[in-house]
């Protein structure tokens, strides 16, 4: 069972972070990210190609980052992959003992950096996650032929509870539990009342009950940060009162730290946020920082102590 | 319908540069209707090409893509040294099945299958999957009409009804929500739709339909 498995199963608070692979073949690039987040993280998540940006491949990443001591998340998107190229690097990863996978359906091609290139989309997350499922506790391929040996997997799904139409986000969630999500990550949140509704809608469904939740945190690095994302990432909700705090801060990286810092505290008091989720991209060195400043250091099994 | 859309005239211009006898072949069907490639654009074009020094005669037929069509052009093309076809690619792949000794260049780029929004406006609503289910989404195909063909419901990145991808378009999976909603068929979205079979769109094969019933 995986660190984060068991972690989540035995009720710790979880803290889970992201690195995002180099455009090149910078390994000590990755090395170095996970040098500066060991100790304060239970696992960390590669991203696989993020914004359809080509980089070092998640696969491989993930193998980096447990020879540097800590367990990877494989991300998978079907953007690229259809299922047969899915379905083989699963069992790669799993025969290699990478045991945690978060499915996804994958940004738009014509988003990133390669915006002719020709998508798959042969499946969406909701059926990776079914495919998944079905390999690892019934020992079949997606055509029902038999897999062989045992395959041991932790299964993830993203979801954004700040997307259209807002009312229908949890029975999408809803389906990639039923499919086999056992934990979610979701969309950074800076909006807590929507977040907070959206938990509601989660346990009045009791799918807290079924699912580990992890709540999505971005530290904000600077006003333009904040205005990129608000502005140009897809799926982002950024209230007015974040953005003001960000413009009358005297220094604007202390002010993202203290906003990452009160809203993991509020979601810490919601029933069914079971972890977070820290997206500092390109800023992997404040996680320590957030995580010492959130009373989330040190972790479990991590150097004594439980962080809980 | 099928919609196309005229190529820009520099690159017909280009195509056409080894030729000077040219024949402008309009086509009857769906690129009339959509205004790209029926008779008064053919002659439209004839026009354009005598300007730039060609000798063009513009003329068009109900179907480019049917041969019994084209057949009456056999007196008439070997005057010509090449024909800018302007009907889609099957139209232009039907000329050159039937006059195989005469270059056929394409006039249009064929865009897709879809329907006039408003007047001088299209949409794209069928990719020719092969396996309709379209009544399982309310009438509204997400997998013509969803950038990521998604089944299972919107992405993280539907916004105001609007998708992610293109801000001018619709997001599909809001207006499948809508319908649904008003149709008092939501549960209906909440049923897992297994992974699709591609067996019958493009990814299969080169698409045939033989039918024993009507053969001749």
């Amino acid at each position: 069972m995986s660190v984060l498995q068991e972690l989540l199963e035995q009720g710790v608070f979880v803290v889970t972070a992201e690195v995002g692979p180099p455009k090149g073949v910078d390994r000590e690039s990755i090395v170095k990210k996970c040098a500066q987040i060991r100790g304060f993280v239970d696992a960390v998540n590669i991203t696989d190609n993020q914004t359809a940006i080509v980089r070092l491949s998640s696969f491989a990443s993930c193998l980096i980052v447990r020879e540097a001591g800590l367990e990877p998340v494989m991300q998978l998107t079907c953007r690229d992959r259809n299922r047969i190229a899915l379905q083989s690097d699963f069992l790669g990863a799993c025969a290699l003992g990478i045991e945690n996978f978060l499915c996804l359906t994958g940004d738009h091609q014509s988003l990133g950096n390669h915006p002719e290139a020709r998508s798959v989309f042969d499946i969406d997350s909701v059926q990776l996650l079914g495919i998944f499922r079905k390999i690892r506790d019934e020992g079949v391929f997606a055509n029902g032929e038999k897999v062989k040996g045992e395959v041991r997997a932790f299964l993830g799904a993203g979801e954004n509870p700040f997307a259209d139409p807002l009312e229908f986000r949890v029975f999408r969630l809803a389906k990639k539990v039923e499919a086999g999500a056992q934990f979610i990550q979701t969309q950074a949140v800076f909006d807590l009342e929507l977040f907070s509704r959206w938990m509601e809608e989660i346990r009045r469904l009791k799918l807290h009950e079924k699912v580990h939740i992890l709540a999505g945190i971005i530290p904000l690095k600077s006003l333009q940060a904040l205005r990129y994302m608000k502005n140009e990432v897809p799926g982002m909700v950024i209230p007015a009162w974040v953005e003001e705090r960000m413009q009358n801060a005297r220094d604007p990286k202390e002010e993202g730290v203290r906003i990452a810092v009160e809203t993991i505290a509020a979601l810490r008091a919601i029933e069914g946020v079971r972890g977070v989720h820290i997206m500092a991209v390109a800023w992997e060195s404040i996680v320590p920082e957030i995580v010492r400043a959130s009373g989330l250091f040190p972790r479990p099994g991590q150097g004594g102590g439980e962080g809980v | 319908m099928i919609v196309g859309e005229r190529k820009p005239l520099r690159e017909i211009l280009e195509s056409l540069s080894p030729y000077r006898e040219v024949l402008v072949l309009g086509c009857g069907a769906c690129v009339t209707v959509c205004l790209a490639g029926g008779e008064k654009e053919a002659r439209e074009v004839a026009a354009l090409l005598r300007l730039k020094g060609f000798a063009a005669e513009a003329a068009s037929v109900e179907r480019q893509c049917e041969r019994e069509f084209l057949v009456p052009l056999r007196e008439k093309i070997p005057a010509f040294q090449a024909v800018l076809s302007l009907a889609c690619g099957v139209g232009v792949q039907t000329l050159s099945e039937v006059f195989p000794g005469i270059p056929v260049l394409p006039g249009l780029n064929t865009s897709f299958m879809g329907a006039p929004l408003a007047q001088g406006v299209w949409e794209e609503r069928c990719i020719g999957c092969g396996e309709c289910i379209v009544h399982r989404f309310g009438g509204i195909c997400p997998v013509a009409r969803c950038a990521k063909n998604l089944l299972n419901g919107p992405c993280g990145g539907s916004k105001n009804g609007r998708c992610e991808v293109r801000p001018d378009r619709d997001c599909a999976w809001q207006l499948i929500y809508d319908r649904m909603k008003a149709l008092g068929r939501l549960e209906e979205l909440f049923v897992i739709q297994p992974p699709k079979n591609w067996g019958p769109s493009r990814f299969g094969a080169q698409r045939k339909i033989v039918r024993e019933d009507v053969r001749r």
